[in-house]
């Protein structure tokens, strides 16, 4: 269980982050590991390079941009769980880090390593896939910005480019009479979910949804958003009903934790519950 | 493999080492040293039996490299004591039957020590999920979460 011999760089500001990731084809970046380090000790990742970003100048922030909040990449989870600013702004980011890990995991742990090693049955992903999110990039030839659905390409894989650093991630900032709910199954907490439903809706004056925002991971080979759920609540659908829809265009595989079968039930059953709480919470 | 010079405190004493990227903070703290309270359980980052706090903050020591260590500060076990006086949460785990075997109570206490603010407004159910980072196999957790409330409870009392 001891991780193989690689380099260490720990830069101290973007572009010489840049710089040295360009210089090792197999170089990888290390945010706060607490992914990586165990793909490491397994030996399922032998980086010759490792770029470590805890030292680079600029990516530990939490911004509010009016209408949206900017979080620097290597911001520890456990600090924006505790933020008040992302509490009250974005709940929904706020009541998920709560089921990332451990508290010693989300000490260590990055809003930007998640996100970036999107696993999909993390919490982060789904967020800021559910509210129509993104990222901001630096590279070689300059900054970009990749929206959320563009982002999730598959099993652990973005669509951030090789001698890229995610920087920032962007989500927008909850209105008026929004509600909230974060469901999972897992066999024990702190697991990765067997399935989970990440919900943010927001009512208008008349008590009616105005728009709603469902995401729900362990479901497949990335995060994934309930679009057919979402219509439903909007045309005014009760949460069990629009629920029913939830398996529609999944596909998640079956392992020794949990069948197909039973995490297309779970999906309806998280959706159903995290519609139903989140309602609760904007009424 | 280049090595890299490192400066961290642990419980108070500044030391100096080169190490090798791939060393894991835990094994640093064992094996360069000495300082054998902090266990290693599964190395992977699932049992906590590894936690120690950085910068004041709980982590498991083997999701991390001693190398990213440099210039921190870290408090052990061994640091929790003060002299022969056994600090309060070690009291209460004596008191409460918290450990069988001991291995996995070193990563406990230095989790709960630095939660304890935290875990002082929490239900029993609360404490249970908080610790959910830390394996134990002998005691069912039960004496463990009797020790937390125990502990918190004493605290209060003296008004911290």
């Amino acid at each position: 269980m001891k991780p193989p011999d690689f380099d260490y760089v720990a830069p101290t500001s973007v572009d010489g982050a840049i710089k040295a990731l360009g210089s090792d084809s197999e170089a990888k970046v290390l945010a706060g590991g607490q992914s990586l380090i165990p793909l490491l000790a397994f030996r399922l990742a032998g980086p010759s390079l490792l770029v470590d970003l805890a030292r680079v100048d600029g990516l530990d922030h939490i911004t509010d941009q009016g209408d949206r909040l900017v979080i620097g990449a290597m911001t520890r989870q456990r600090r924006v769980e505790r933020d008040p600013l992302v509490a009250n702004r974005c709940p929904l980011l706020a009541e998920s880090l709560r089921h990332v890990g451990h508290p010693q995991i989300r000490s260590q742990g990055t809003i930007g390593g998640s996100v970036a090693h999107a696993d999909p049955a993390a919490e982060l992903p789904g967020v800021v896939l559910a509210l129509g999110g993104r990222v901001h990039v630096t590279g070689p030839a300059g900054d970009r910005t990749i929206e959320s659905e563009e982002l999730f390409q598959g099993f652990l894989s973005t669509s951030i480019a090789d001698g890229e650093i995610l920087t920032a991630v962007e989500v927008p900032a909850s209105g008026p009479r929004t509600g909230w709910s974060v469901v999972e199954v897992a066999r024990r907490p702190g697991d990765y979910a067997l399935c989970g439903a990440l919900c943010q809706l927001q009512l208008d004056d008349a008590g009616a949804v105005m728009g709603v925002h469902l995401g729900l991971i362990g479901v497949g080979d990335r995060p994934m958003r309930a679009h057919a759920v979402e219509a439903a609540v909007l045309a005014g659908a009760n949460p069990a009903d629009a629920a029913e829809l939830a398996p529609d265009g999944l596909s998640p595989s079956s392992d020794v934790h949990a069948s197909s079968d039973y995490r297309l039930h779970l999906a309806t059953v998280t959706s159903r519950r995290a519609l139903t709480q989140a309602l609760e919470r904007a009424a | 493999m280049t090595t890299h010079p490192i400066t961290v405190e642990v419980n108070g004493v500044a030391y100096e080492r080169s190490v090798s990227p791939r060393l894991l903070l835990s094994d640093f703290l064992r094996h360069e040293l000495h300082l054998t309270g902090t266990h290693v359980g599964c190395e992977h980052g699932v049992c906590g039996a590894c936690t120690v706090q950085f910068n004041g903050e709980g982590v498991r020591s083997c999701l991390l490299f001693a190398v990213q260590a440099d210039g921190s500060t870290i408090k052990t076990v061994e640091g929790l004591a003060n002299g022969d006086s056994l600090h309060p949460l070690q009291e209460a785990f004596s008191a409460a039957h918290a450990l069988q075997c001991g291995f996995c109570t070193p990563g406990f206490l230095m989790a709960i020590d630095s939660m304890l603010d935290q875990l002082s407004t929490m239900s029993e159910a609360e404490i249970r999920e908080a610790l959910s980072g830390n394996i134990c196999r002998c005691t069912g957790y039960q004496g463990i979460v009797e020790a937390v409330q125990a502990t918190v409870a004493s605290l209060q009392q003296e008004g911290r």
